[in-house]
């Protein structure tokens, strides 16, 4: 009777240990893959807005072709990267994100430009677009830490070996000049 | 409306002849307009503050910042966005649960600050969403209401012996230990509604620097918060539409004096000075880095709870430029909000070629209107 008791205890107690821990791990995995989703959907809004933005620059901006250019090529570079690896595809929107900060420090020299309405919307959208892009790689960031706390740490890295939870891979910035701000130099 | 309700309840207590009815209809009467207040709140408050629902197009950076917030604390829904046509700055954050919340910023407060300051306070507002510090501060006001009430009843059973019921006391003179603890209870109920209130205080004091915290973690850039603070506080205008019960959840103390006294127990917000000077001297971006800047500043022990101190030091932003590329100065930014405030109201504006801005009323019927300046005439 009394084994019997001991018994059903244990289990009872390695039954709410395997529920909380394996549904804990499930949440944050979700909560990664839901923050990639977010990641996703900026970059592809960063890809449509950049015809539009060489569009409406280009009749202004006629001595920057080349800076223009490289908004363009890397803009195709990144979309063709979209469907590879974490690693590959960061260095390329690193190099668009790049390749904008260059277009939008030289806007400064055209004043006609900076009073056109339609510019100024797409620029408000694409300031937004890089903030959105940084916010949902640093949560995506924060999320992927948590989750490969969990799957590393005593006790729940026990359930998340049994069910074959991997470690998940964080979304870096290659490029160092991403990271500084643009320099606006007003001299010509 | 404590008292009103004590009021309410006494009236009830005599109709029936009974004290412990009156106390029972109280305390119902109370969580009633609690709950009330828990589902309603928002809607109520909005209505009250005649806050104006804005659309992405409306102001689009304003509904871009609350979005940016949005993604960097990982809530699942934007919150509705709502601009209050009032000179004072303020903003704050409603709603019982992150999925059906609100944000609301004063014409005021939207056109003084920068985009960087902006993400501040929207930062702010939204941890408020996220800690769910509505539903927290909804649940300390009912209590705090219970308190107060029983405290009364409590006052009144000692020394009448029963409300309403026209008994007189009928055992007379108790001996010395009933004096005792007739006195220790007395110093309970007198003593006991004016702790919860400041345990009230003190914990939406508390929540004000987590959300402080949380905004410097979601922006990674605390001096923008810090740099909004400053221009909040140097404006001596006071929100209309606020009240003692709502004023947890903006992101200033609405009722805050000047010259008050700096750790005030009295207050629902921590000193202003105190917040600016914590989110300066942050020597990164995490609760951990938020936590110790305040220590250093306030001494004592930390402010955030311990289970969520687990990050190190995360990396601050790169200082912005001021006056960035495309960065609307004051002038412009108050020119657009009057804009989207006229339009929110039903107006049409026209720009006329001499640089004149017709504003025309919603129940204007013409055809066509003629510039008072130049004396175009213009298809409405």
């Amino acid at each position: 009777m009394i084994p019997g008791i001991i018994i059903g205890v244990v289990v009872v107690v390695v039954g709410i240990f395997l529920w909380a821990n394996y549904n804990g791990l499930v949440r944050l995995r979700n909560q990664v893959k839901n923050a990639w989703a977010q990641i996703d959907v900026q970059l592809k809004r960063r890809y449509d807005l950049i015809p539009n933005l060489v569009e409406t620059v280009k009749g202004y901006m006629k001595h920057e072709r080349e800076t223009l250019e490289a908004v363009t090529k890397a803009r195709n570079l990144a979309q063709q990267a979209s469907s590879a690896g974490a690693g590959e595809r960061a260095k390329a929107e690193g190099e668009l994100s790049s390749a904008l900060s260059r277009l939008l420090a030289v806007v400064e020299r055209y004043p006609d430009l900076k009073a056109n309405q339609n510019f100024l919307a797409l620029q408000e959208e694409l300031t937004s677009t890089e903030n959105k892009i940084s916010f949902s790689r640093q949560f995506y960031n924060d999320s992927v830490l948590k989750y490969n706390n969990q799957t590393h740490m005593v006790p729940s890295n026990i359930v998340a070996s049994m069910f074959g939870f991997k470690a998940g891979e964080f979304f870096e910035v290659t490029l160092a000049a991403e990271r500084e701000a643009p320099k606006v130099s007003f001299t010509q | 409306m404590g008292a009103l309700l004590i009021l309410v309840g006494y009236f009830l207590g005599l109709a029936f002849d009974s004290a412990i009815a009156g106390l029972v209809i109280a305390v119902l009467v109370w969580v009633v307009l609690s709950l009330v207040a828990y589902f309603q709140g928002d809607s109520i408050l909005l209505g009250m503050s005649r806050a104006k629902k804005i659309k992405p197009d409306d102001h689009p950076r304003l509904y871009n910042v609350v979005e940016e917030m949005k993604i960097a604390s990982g809530l699942e829904k934007v919150p509705d966005i709502y601009i209050i046509d009032d000179p004072a700055l303020n903003a704050f954050a409603t709603g019982r649960d992150p999925n059906r919340a609100s944000v609301a910023i004063t014409s005021g407060l939207l056109q003084k600050l920068n985009r960087d300051e902006l993400q501040g306070v929207m930062a702010h507002e939204i941890s408020h969403v996220r800690n769910r510090d509505v539903l927290l501060m909804a649940m300390c006001s009912v209590l705090l209401g219970t308190i107060v009430i029983l405290a009364y009843y409590g006052s009144r059973f000692l020394f009448l012996g029963g409300t309403g019921s026209r008994r007189s006391s009928s055992s007379k003179g108790g001996g010395q230990g009933q004096i005792i603890i007739l006195v220790v209870a007395l110093v309970f109920i007198i003593l006991a509604p004016i702790f919860a209130q400041l345990i009230y205080f003190a914990i939406s004091r508390k929540r004000e620097y987590l959300a402080d915290a949380s905004s410097a973690l979601y922006t990674r850039y605390p001096e923008g918060l810090a740099s909004a603070l400053e221009k909040l506080a140097a404006s001596p205008e006071q929100l209309k539409s606020a009240n003692q019960a709502t004023a947890p959840m903006y992101i200033i103390n609405p009722f805050r004096k000047k010259g008050l006294k700096a750790s005030d127990l009295t207050s629902t917000h921590p000193p202003v000075s105190e917040r600016i000077r914590i989110l300066r001297a942050m020597a990164g971006a995490s609760f951990n880095n938020y936590d110790q800047a305040y220590r250093h500043v306030h001494g004592g022990k930390g402010v955030i709870a311990v289970a969520s101190l687990a990050a190190e030091t995360i990396p601050i932003a790169t200082v912005k430029l001021e006056g960035e590329a495309g960065e609307l100065d004051e002038v412009q930014r108050a020119r657009e909000t009057s804009d989207v405030m006229w339009r929110l109201s039903n107006y049409r504006t026209i720009a006329c070629d001499c640089g004149a801005r017709l504003r025309v009323p919603p129940n204007f019927k013409e055809p066509q209107i003629k510039c008072p300046h130049c004396g175009r005439t213009h298809q409405v």
